[in-house]
């Protein structure tokens, strides 16, 4: 594995330091984990494009040395499809928060993975909008506190890997801050797999998913990523009940089925071909 | 002829349009002159009342909409109804009597071309609208009978040429009876 | 010359698009500009280019803008409701510099409105339509021929300025049909892309005229074009007011300064006109027959036809009210562009007012009878 000194060396635009995030934050942690994983998998910095949306989540390529476009809120994985369908031989992540990927892109995010575009989809789950100042999120847990819920969020939160499965997304997986080596496993297997690919990570945000529900010490928020968690293997034999408040991790699909981007290669070929004949 | 104004009408389905487009071609392309087509958009064009507008001329035509009216081809009742009026007094008005049981009130000249029947006859009644393209080659003196038959003949999709000429040239020949019977 | 088609404007104006070299296409259907989306369905992969039918209207714009970052001449469509959804993107594409060309095929509006009737209503639209100070090109058919020679105006503009491009059709000029042979090619006109070293590559530092060179993405370049107002290099500067009011600045002028490059017009009958209609689209149709008729009625009449919109073409319209009786501005909307006309003219000539906004482009007649009143 990379040394932090070689990953900031080969990957990182050292003069854009220090990071704008928040002490204790864990996008750092993310960012070093998918560019050890775009790494491993021996992925040329040139061909690696990086689509980022707006919020925190939204400053990891800021800091690194790809091609990164920083679109507008929710819409990265509309800007990478666009990229992909132009240029196949790119490998595009797009890394989104929970706001991003799960309200304002949500039309994007199901049907990316409807399509099954070959694409990894990196979601920072932190269950609040950080850059705004703490509002409640789609991911925020019913009953917990934002500053658009002050007294508990009265609303049912998105589970977003299922939201992913039942829109079709082709591989999907779970991990945390805390378990960052799986998390670098997942991102590998992400970014290898054919199709369109689904990440989320659980993040904390002391400062405010934190403070707004009384745990703003980062290390009692790892501590909770660590407790908390359960594998995929591990809840499937829990009851719902048992599984209230848990973060199951792990892999939930990695399966093959028709990839949009080659699918249409397939057309342009055909066609081709006609007109050859 | 400085400006010629036609419309095509009937319901979405009969093919109107797909003949208004003929027209447009023969005129503009196998005669080369001038000529705007537009046609009714939407829900119209596939059930209820359609129409299609072709402005020929000598010069570059501008003003694409209808405000003169030199020939109505009407194939509906409800199109015979409603565009009928907008027909110049020396206007020519070629409907399907099949559809068509009542004529507008003012004098102008009336042709009736069995249209759809005729079409039937020949096995294809979807091929009205070609009948009633021979008819308007017969008794528009808009644009010859051949380049109509051309223009018919690279519009029609693969395998239907042939029949579409024969709807076309069984018009041309009804019309022109016609037209001897009234002179 | 290819041989003479009776072709409609929408499918003239794809041919003109993909004959500059689109060979990117995302959209979402709509009235009255779903014939483009569908020509390009059929067209692109035969060309060996891409078209994506996208979720709804922002994530084709958005679609179309990675395109472009990827190296395509990349082009969408949409009217009123689906242009309004596309500012937030279309913003985006002005601030990244990121060319594109965005049809608008203009219909009744407000919201809903009219679907499948003309209007012109979206004139100021294509000019304010994204939040924030920025540069406007927009481009105007009258007829077939200028669906295919705008479109391929557009894409080269897009291409040259490092902008968004309008085209402003309307559901008149995109349903018609009318004749017209393509040309076999046309003269088109790419971004400038950079040949220095990477090491060298400052992705955002401008040439003389105002425009910074741009990489493919995965060229080997590795920008950052970013949506925050950003230095040269393409990072977030939110907070320096330096590079703020020198982005700002260099966006609009980077279009503003070389306007003339941009104007485009059709003069009729203006060398002695006592009185100029000023009309754009399908309402020049009418206000030319209109101008026609006054001619033969002895009333010295004139049209001045703006095929580019946007930037205003401030000369031309100056000239004209330096020596006409009057100016009538005759439009599809209530009164968008007769502002800017009497912006122009400031004083030198009285500027009157046709509007027609029932969904139908004006008869020649009745503005004929408003140049009467005039003459």
């Amino acid at each position: 594995m990379l040394s932090t000194a070689q990953m900031l060396e080969k990957y990182y635009l050292v003069d854009k330091l220090p990071n704008i995030w928040c002490a204790g934050c864990g996008d750092g942690a993310i960012a070093a984990a998918l560019v050890r994983a775009v790494d491993e998998l021996g992925i040329d910095k040139n061909s690696l494009t990086q689509v980022n949306g707006i919020g925190c989540s939204g400053r990891v390529g800021a800091y690194q040395d790809f091609d990164v476009i920083k679109g507008t809120h929710g819409r990265a994985l509309a800007f990478a499809t666009g990229i992909k369908l132009f240029k196949p031989e790119l490998t595009v992540v797009a890394i989104m928060g929970d706001g991003d990927c799960g309200a304002i892109g949500g039309n994007h995010f199901i049907h990316a993975a409807r399509r099954n575009i070959d694409l990894t989809a990196l979601v920072i789950n932190n269950r609040i909008y950080g850059m705004t100042g703490g509002q409640s999120s789609p991911t925020t847990p019913f009953g917990d506190r934002a500053s658009t819920a002050l007294t508990g969020s009265v609303e049912r939160p998105f589970d977003l890997c299922q939201l992913a499965i039942g829109a079709g997304a082709t591989y999907v997986a779970r991990g945390t801050v805390y378990h960052i080596k799986q998390l670098q496993r997942l991102l590998k297997n992400a970014i290898a797999h054919k199709g369109f690919s689904f990440v989320e990570v659980v993040s904390q945000c002391p400062i405010y998913y934190g403070r707004y529900n009384d745990e703003a010490s980062p290390a009692a928020m790892l501590r909770w990523q660590k407790e908390s968690a359960v594998s995929v293997t591990a809840a499937q034999g829990l009851s719902p009940e048992e599984l209230q408040g848990k973060i199951v991790i792990g892999e939930f699909v990695a399966k093959d089925e028709p990839e949009f981007v080659s699918e249409y290669q397939a057309l342009i070929d055909r066609y081709g071909q006609e007109a050859a004949e | 002829m400085k400006r010629y104004e036609a419309r095509l009408s009937g319901l979405g389905g009969q093919g109107v349009i797909l003949a208004g487009i003929i027209l447009a071609e023969a005129a503009g392309i196998h005669e080369g002159r001038q000529v705007v087509q537009t046609q009714s958009y939407g829900p119209e064009s596939r059930g209820s009342a359609c129409k299609c507008d072709v402005i020929i001329g000598d010069e570059p035509v501008k003003y694409p909409g209808v405000y003169r009216l030199n020939l109505l081809v009407a194939l509906s009742q409800d199109a015979c109804d409603k565009y009928a009026r907008d027909l110049v007094p020396d206007g020519l008005l070629i409907y399907d009597p099949l559809y068509v049981k009542n004529l507008p009130e003012r004098p102008l000249r009336a042709c009736a071309v069995k249209a759809t029947e005729t079409a039937e006859g020949l096995g294809r009644k979807i091929a009205a609208n070609m009948v009633a393209l021979g008819a308007v080659a017969a008794l528009a003196g808009l644009v010859s009978a051949d380049s109509l038959a051309r223009a018919v003949a690279a519009r029609s999709p693969r395998g239907t040429a042939e029949g579409n000429l024969a709807a076309f040239r069984a018009g041309l020949a009804a019309a022109r009876e016609l037209r001897s019977a009234i002179s | 010359m290819t041989t003479p088609r009776l072709l409609q404007g929408n499918e003239a104006l794809v041919e003109g698009a993909l004959a500059a070299g689109v060979r990117f296409f995302a959209g979402y259907p709509i009235t009255p500009a779903t014939e483009i989306l569908e020509l390009m369905a059929r067209k692109l992969p035969r060309l060996g280019g891409k078209f994506i039918q996208m979720e709804d209207e922002l994530g084709s714009m958005g679609a179309v803008i990675g395109a472009s970052v990827a190296g395509a001449k990349a082009m969408t469509a949409s009217s009123g409701p689906g242009i309004s959804l596309k500012q937030e993107n279309i913003g985006f594409a002005i601030i990244a510099e990121i060319p594109c060309v965005v049809v608008n095929v203009m219909r009744g509006g407000p919201s809903t409105g009219m679907p499948t009737l003309p209007s012109q209503m979206d004139v100021m639209q294509a000019k304010w339509g994204a939040h924030g100070d920025h540069p406007a090109i927009a481009l105007a058919p009258w007829s077939v021929e200028e669906c295919f020679t705008t479109a391929v105006r557009a894409v080269n503009l897009a291409e040259r300025f490092r902008t968004p491009v309008t085209l402003l059709s309307d559901a008149e000029i995109a349903h018609m049909r009318e004749v017209y042979a393509p040309p076999e090619s046309v003269e088109t006109i790419d971004r400038p892309r950079p040949n220095c070293p990477r090491e060298e590559y400052v992705p955002y530092r401008p040439d003389e005229r105002g425009i910074p060179a741009m990489a493919d993405f995965g060229s080997g370049y590795r920008w950052h074009p970013d949506s925050n107002c950003h230095d040269e290099y393409g990072f977030p500067a939110t907070n320096n007011h330096a590079v703020g009011d020198k982005l700002v600045r260099r966006l609009v002028g980077k279009v503003n300064d070389y306007a003339e490059e941009i104007h485009w017009l059709s003069e009729e009958r203006l060398e002695d006109a006592e009185i100029v209609v000023f009309a754009f689209g399908s309402v020049a149709r009418s206000a030319s027959e209109a101008v026609d008729v006054a001619r033969s009625q002895g009333i010295k009449a004139g049209l001045l036809r703006p095929i580019s919109i946007w930037p205003f073409p401030d000369p031309a319209v100056a000239k004209v009210a330096a020596r006409a009786k009057a100016i009538l501005v005759a439009e599809g909307n209530l009164g968008q562009l007769l502002g800017e006309v009497q912006r122009v003219a400031a004083g030198r000539c009285p500027v009157a007012h046709f509007s027609r906004v029932d969904g139908l482009i004006p008869r020649p007649e009745q503005i004929l009878a408003r140049i009467k009143e005039l003459a």
